[in-house]
């Protein structure tokens, strides 16, 4: 097995110590410890320790939201064609980087790594082109009983919470980051609790992209700690809850979000079956959107 | 000689021109309709509704417990899983073409009966609801058997049994929004009617009938806030639809934390109605009165906001009150009637207590001499000028005829105050200069935008709000998908 502490894989030889990363929070450009200053041990499957995470707490999730919505109306104010081309870049960095998700997600007991990774770095690029087709396919001009132009383009909702689940802790995160953030949307995800390591270094990712500082917040922690929060924060407009596999819980949110008439979604199905084509949707997008409809009148 | 062309020097008197209402028979009492005919409610009460402009008794309805919601909910489930969820989209599509041309037959009888149970001046039924509510239907019809194309690379599937709950501003019209497109994507329905207009969705019924609409894919049970809540909780609803106030709206969606039911809501509104310098100013104030006095104002996308740019503040409100002055309140089924009845004796007391509240925190208010009639429920015009963003008058819906004033300098300014509400549903802009307007229509956090005009509806137009305004889509394409899951092709 190979992991992130593992001293033969250093390639210097065997007498070589490796240099084990820290894995922290990816915040508004930046990499921060938890103010909590709290962490919890990411075991492999044969419980051995491949790293602390952070535990991320409800002050950092706060952080987190005001970064997003900072980063938001810049965000948004890109052109699409831009937005497109800065999001695929991420799939060239995450390309270059490919050894180091394998390497996490191996380390961490995921079958098939490799294609794993292979699919989420394909996912990223297949959402990135949807950046300037969303109006002509979601959109369009309508045709009312009178003298107006009216046309209905797609908006994004604003900040988004995400809740990645546990299983494919790449791919399933990429699945869902992609469409929130491909119209202008800036989101908080929470990753996968059992095996947040490659989402760290995803941030390490962005944080070498042109993906602006603010855009993709990154926190690893608790669901149960933190979920309730996520979806109780008046400043967050939409919360994606499919990783949150507690009923309980995703039912304790869901009466949370009702608060601030929060729109709330989740994968589920062939929209979850990871691997798949049919995670993969325009209408993934559509869920962090909103339609405006505008009239004018015609006349000379 | 009386020069014309200075306003407030003339005045013109007016015969009275009321509608007739003998095309109206109302019935005594009205059961509920479930499953294609009328029951009498397993709860055994009942309710009177009132014409708010006379406060005379015109029906007795029945109030559906929760033993009848749950007759409704199987008759529903039934008609779903025996016909209805298999019938074709050409079938299907029949029925709601049947059902438009019904309503456009019976039109001037919907439009009656609309104004006597619910206040309206006659001309907005008649030439904007019921018109629109059978255009819905036309619309939706044409889409029953399109769904293959509404949306690329997935499969459209019903969703089973819709629960919806509809306002008393547009009785009519929102049942249509809520029916058409619930049946042409293949559900069966229960209806909840406001508990103060249950009349035309009543005389709806008939329509399905003579349509031969199969029975129970439309079950109408009337009732007021605990029938609602009854339909909102049974667990053989796969979705609910409601339109109404977000206080409602926020109840239903945690009632529905955990459930899996679909939902979409079209929630309040508190619109910013934004006039720049450069505005046409006479069709701009046109377009002001139109945005809050159109329905008495009990509009959940009024734009109860006026933000008008400060260098005309003068002008424009110089030319609104005197505009103001010409309107005319009063009897709803007088054909000259610009402002009728407030629906509800609760709802004049609702806008009469936040009247009070900006003039108490010192808002200057302006209301035109006019007399209101002795009897039923009315309230005068009214603008409020000197208005902070502060007061309640401008922060909380009103659901009335009044209209608070706020002025702006730049457009950066009037952006931001426009968007300094919970609320996102609609929003108006008045200006020449185009490039303005698409500036202004995208930094809006608003479902509508109206440039130029205001409050147009139309079935191919998607209607919705942001933030708490609601969620999802009604009309177009848009408004299909509440109703479906799209599954992988």
């Amino acid at each position: 097995m190979t992991g992130p502490r593992d001293t033969k894989r250093s390639g210097a030889g065997a007498s070589r110590l490796r240099v084990p990363k820290t894995y922290k929070l990816y915040v508004g450009g930046r990499f921060p410890r938890s103010e909590s200053g709290r962490t919890y041990p990411v075991n492999g499957p044969d419980g051995g320790l491949l790293a602390h995470a952070v535990l991320g707490s409800r002050k950092d999730l706060r952080d987190a939201v005001k970064a997003a919505r900072s980063a938001q109306a810049g965000w948004v104010g890109k052109t699409a064609y831009n937005r497109a081309q800065i999001l695929y870049r991420v799939g060239e960095i995450m390309e270059g980087r490919r050894g180091q998700f394998v390497d996490e997600l191996a380390a961490g007991g995921i079958d098939d790594a490799e294609g794993e990774v292979d699919a989420a770095i394909d996912r990223w690029v297949w959402y990135a082109g949807w950046a300037d087709k969303l109006p002509a396919v979601l959109g369009g001009a309508n045709a009312v009983a009178g003298p107006y132009f009216n046309f209905t383009v797609p908006e994004p909702t604003g900040v988004v919470g995400l809740v990645a689940p546990d299983e494919a802790p790449l791919l399933a995160l990429v699945s869902r980051l992609a469409p929130i953030i491909v119209s202008g949307n800036t989101v908080v995800a929470l990753a996968s609790e059992a095996l947040p390591l490659p989402a760290v270094t995803l941030g390490e990712a962005l944080a070498t992209s042109d993906v602006p500082g603010g855009v993709i917040n990154l926190l690893t922690g608790k669901r149960a700690e933190l979920v309730p929060w996520f979806a109780g924060h008046r400043d967050v407009n939409a919360v994606d809850l499919t990783g949150v596999d507690d009923a309980d819980l995703a039912a304790e949110a869901e009466r949370a979000a009702a608060d601030s008439v929060m729109r709330v979604t989740r994968a589920t199905g062939p929209d979850a079956d990871w691997r798949s084509p049919t995670a993969e949707s325009p209408y993934a997008i559509e869920a962090f959107l909103e339609h405006k409809t505008v009239w004018h009148p015609k006349g000379a | 000689m009386t020069d014309l062309t200075q306003p407030g020097e003339f005045t013109l008197e007016y015969a009275t021109a009321p509608e007739s209402t003998a095309i109206v028979s109302l019935r005594d009492t009205y059961g509920l309709f479930i499953g294609g005919a009328w029951v009498e409610p397993r709860s055994g009460s009942y309710f009177p509704t009132i014409n708010p402009a006379t406060e005379e008794h015109l029906a007795t309805v029945a109030e559906g417990g929760a033993e009848d919601i749950d007759l409704a909910v199987v008759a529903a489930r039934q008609a779903w899983e025996s016909g209805w969820r298999d019938l074709s989209g050409r079938q299907r599509a029949k029925y709601l073409y049947r059902i438009a041309r019904l309503l456009q037959e019976r039109s001037r009888e919907f439009a009656v009966l609309e104004t006597l149970d619910g206040g309206k001046p006659i001309k907005e039924s008649r030439d904007v609801d019921l018109p629109l509510a059978a255009a819905h239907f036309f619309h939706y019809a044409g889409w029953a058997d399109k769904l293959d194309y509404a949306f690329a690379g997935r499969r459209a599937a019903p969703l089973g049994v819709a629960g919806q709950i509809i306002p008393w501003n547009f009785p009519m019209l929102m049942a249509s929004w809520k029916l058409a497109p619930a049946l042409a994507t293949g559900n069966t329905v229960v209806l909840k009617p406001a508990e103060t207009t249950p009349l035309t969705a009543l005389l709806l019924a008939e329509v399905l009938q003579d349509a031969e609409l199969p029975p129970g894919v439309v079950n109408i049970v009337t009732g007021a806030g605990a029938t609602g809540a009854a339909l909102v909780s049974h667990p053989g609803i796969d979705k609910v639809a409601f339109t109404g106030s977000t206080g409602v709206g926020k109840r239903i969606q945690a009632e529905l934390a955990g459930t899996g039911k679909r939902l979409t809501l079209e929630l309040g509104g508190k619109a910013a109605n934004i006039v720049f310098e450069d505005a046409a100013l006479d069709q701009a104030v046109e377009g002001i009165v139109n945005g809050i006095w159109f329905n008495q104002g009990h509009v959940c996308c009024a734009g109860s906001r006026l933000l008008v740019q400060e260098s005309v503040h003068d002008l424009v409100l110089d030319r609104l009150t005197t505009r103001l002055d010409t309107l005319r309140v009063g009897d709803p089924l007088d054909k000259n009637t610009d402002i009728g009845a407030i629906n509800s004796r609760e709802q004049l007391e609702k806008i009469q207590e936040l009247v009070a509240s900006g003039v108490d925190e010192g808002a200057e208010i302006y209301q035109p001499d006019c007399v209101l009639p002795a009897k039923g429920f009315f309230h005068a015009p009214t603008v409020f000028t000197s208005v902070s963003p502060s007061h309640r008058i401008a922060r909380e819906e009103i659901f009335g005829p009044v209209l608070s004033v706020l002025t702006f300098r730049t457009p950066d300014e009037a952006v931001e105050k426009a968007n300094n509400t919970p609320y996102g549903l609609s929003a108006g802009v008045w200006t020449e200069k185009g490039s303005r307007i698409l500036w202004m229509a995208e930094r809006l956090r608003a479902g509508v935008v109206w440039a130029n005009t205001f409050n147009q509806f139309d079935p191919a137009s998607p209607f919705g709000g942001y933030r708490e305004s609601g969620f999802g889509r009604e009309g177009g394409r848009h408004g299909l998908a509440p109703y479906l899951n799209l599954v992988g092709a």
